[in-house]
């Protein structure tokens, strides 16, 4: 019933009456949130729209690879692509030179669209009394896509994000490697939010806090635990009563057990990443299209703002593939037929039928 | 209060009565349990929903450490009830700690807290209204904005425990169990289980979750009385599923 947020009561806000005029990033949801887009579409529709607003999202790294990088990325581009000012804090000592990284919206519209079409042709034909509904769900999440900013871009990975999106004043970069303790860092973040004040009625613009590898041992503070702690549900707070989400990624491996714990808990939505193998011949077997695969996602816990009825993904892993080794593509783990060898048969999907893809196969 | 359909929680509660007996809860310490994949929050909305019945003149102090009050008030309005018209009938009261911290070694603040507490349940109790909840959500917060020193927490509890005995006010606090599970000496949480008449622990299934079936809940209730005078303990045990307007309880395996 709550695979996508937007539908599950029949009160909901219309979404085909998104307020893409006045300020293209941002989209209705229910309960009367509002969402901004994590810059990945497949993930918004998982998650059923976006982050909303007021939530803080974190991010657990698998401590050897740079998966939560992805994420990142794209969520500060599609940021910076809506004019979102941006706060970011990272642990390298120079944080602005990681702007320098990101990825650029690739005309990936067409391009995409071009890959599905045939996808769609050959995977399963739909009769043509049927296809006004399929067309419909698309809509519902590129309804904005004629105008000239999108809810959701596609990012092109290789391609850098041009110059004068970065140029703008709004981007504030904070280094959290020399700083012993949090304080300045949760200054900084209540000065930035003062920005976005949350009065309902008027949409203010929306801000965006990403932190990278908040825990990691280059921060001097590392080592205490509560003090971060403390930090996170500062951070939490000043996030709920303000316009603005924050994505913070953390190493759980580096935190004790019960700490990690508890940063979970203040996680209102909750994602971990975790790199494949390269040669890992049982899960090659296992899995069709894992020779694309990067990574693996998981959603632990979507945002429940303003409900108490938890969200229940009809699956809860995907695959994170590059699609032409441009573009971000999250994908439900499909099984692989017990006798096939090619790994383009997407026929037998064991543990769901595309929440991600959404249509090939919904019938 | 009859024609409302009483659930499984509610009998295991003792919460089903006539509505001539006073609230069942009364001087009793209810412990919430829950973990990061199924919240437990449901539970506590559906005690202070219970408790701002209608049919009774029970007062509600709510600690709010976990969400501010428009969350607060959308989620209640779906179950069907006003917190604002209720706290401007001073039966809800709201006490909003989303941003306040206890810093380092000082337990002045939560002193001031409990003084605050104690002060709104004196001069309820001068109004006559004797039923009295006091509910935290959530307490691993609490713990933070103390910054780990969970001994104040600790202390804070116990006084709102003295409370519960003097006053035969309802105590109710929302803890997640899993933080404790690696820890040597979880001091505070084996205190509150000790000091928890109820205890009740929301947990996914086994199975993993489901659109249908949210996860289950064992209930510990020490102490129901069967009538000859003698206590007993109860466990029940069932499954959940949670929704805008209530929450469906039903038997494990009940559901086809």
């Amino acid at each position: 019933m709550a695979t996508t947020k937007s539908r599950t009561s029949s009160f909901s806000r219309n979404l085909a009456a998104v307020p893409s005029s006045t300020n293209p990033g941002l989209k209705y949801g229910p309960n009367g949130t509002i969402f901004i887009s994590s810059g990945i579409p497949d993930l918004d529709k998982i998650l059923g729209g976006g982050f909303p607003l007021g939530s803080l999202v974190m991010v657990m790294e698998d401590a050897e690879a740079p998966h939560h990088m992805l994420l990142l990325r794209n969520f500060m581009s599609q940021g910076l692509v809506h004019k979102q000012p941006l706060l970011y804090a990272s642990p390298s000592k120079d944080p602005k030179g990681f702007l320098g990284t990101l990825p650029s919206p690739g005309s990936a519209k067409d391009d995409k669209s071009r890959i599905r079409d045939p996808e769609q042709e050959k995977g399963l034909r739909i009769a043509w009394q049927y296809k006004k509904y399929f067309d419909e769900h698309q809509q519902s999440f590129d309804s904005i896509r004629d105008g000239k900013y999108e809810y959701c871009n596609d990012f092109d990975l290789r391609k850098p994000l041009e110059r004068h999106f970065l140029s703008s004043q709004h981007i504030d970069c904070v280094s959290i490697q020399e700083t012993q303790d949090l304080t300045a860092l949760r200054n900084r973040c209540a000065t930035f939010l003062t920005q976005f004040p949350r009065n309902d009625g008027n949409i203010s613009p929306a801000g965006r806090i990403a932190i990278q590898s908040f825990c990691s041992p280059q921060c001097e503070y590392s080592n205490m635990e509560w003090d971060m702690l403390s930090f996170i549900r500062s951070l939490r707070s000043m996030i709920r009563s303000s316009n603005a989400v924050a994505v913070v990624t953390f190493p759980p491996s580096l935190l004790s057990p019960s700490f990690s714990r508890r940063w979970q808990h203040m996680a209102d939505t909750l994602l971990s990443v975790r790199a494949i193998p390269d040669e890992d011949k049982e899960l090659a077997k296992l899995l069709t299209g894992y020779q694309e695969m990067v990574g693996l996602l998981n959603v632990h816990k979507v945002a429940r703002i303003n409900t108490q009825v938890p969200v229940i993904l009809e699956a809860t892993t995907f695959s994170i593939k590059l699609q032409k080794r441009r573009f971000l593509v999250l994908e439900c783990l499909n099984q692989a037929p017990i006798d096939s060898s090619s790994g383009s048969s997407y026929g037998t999907s064991a543990t769901c039928s595309g929440t991600s893809k959404s249509g090939t196969l919904d019938f | 209060m009859n024609q409302r359909a009483s659930n499984l929680l509610d009998e295991a509660l003792g919460l089903v009565d006539d509505g001539s007996k006073a609230w069942p809860l009364s001087g009793r310490v209810v412990l919430v349990e829950d973990r990061v994949e199924t919240s437990a929050a449901f539970v506590l909305h559906h005690l202070v929903k219970r408790a701002l019945s209608p049919h009774s003149s029970n007062v509600v102090v709510f600690l709010a450490l976990s969400q501010p009050f428009s969350h607060y008030d959308r989620v209640f309005r779906k179950l069907g009830c006003n917190l604002g018209a209720q706290s401007e009938n001073n039966r809800f009261f709201f006490l909003d700690m989303l941003m306040s911290e206890f810093p380092d070694g000082d337990e002045g603040g939560l002193v001031a807290l409990y003084g605050k507490i104690e002060k709104v349940v004196s001069s309820l109790l001068q109004e006559n209204k004797k039923c009295i909840t006091i509910v935290v959500d959530d307490l691993s917060l609490m713990e933070a904005a103390a910054n780990g020193f969970s001994n104040y927490v600790l202390d804070f509890l116990h006084y709102c425990h003295t409370l519960t005995s003097a006053f035969g006010c309802t105590l109710v606090a929302l803890n997640h169990e899993d933080i404790y599970l690696g820890m040597e000496r979880p001091a505070l949480i084996l205190q509150l289980e000790y000091l928890a008449d109820i205890l009740m622990k929301a947990e996914p299934l086994a199975t993993g979750l489901a659109t249908d079936v949210h996860g289950q809940l064992t209930i510990l209730n020490r102490g129901m009385w069967d009538g000859q005078g003698s206590s007993r303990n109860r466990i029940c045990n069932f499954h959940f599923r949670v929704k805008e307007n209530g929450v469906e309880y039903f038997s494990p395996g009940s559901r086809a």
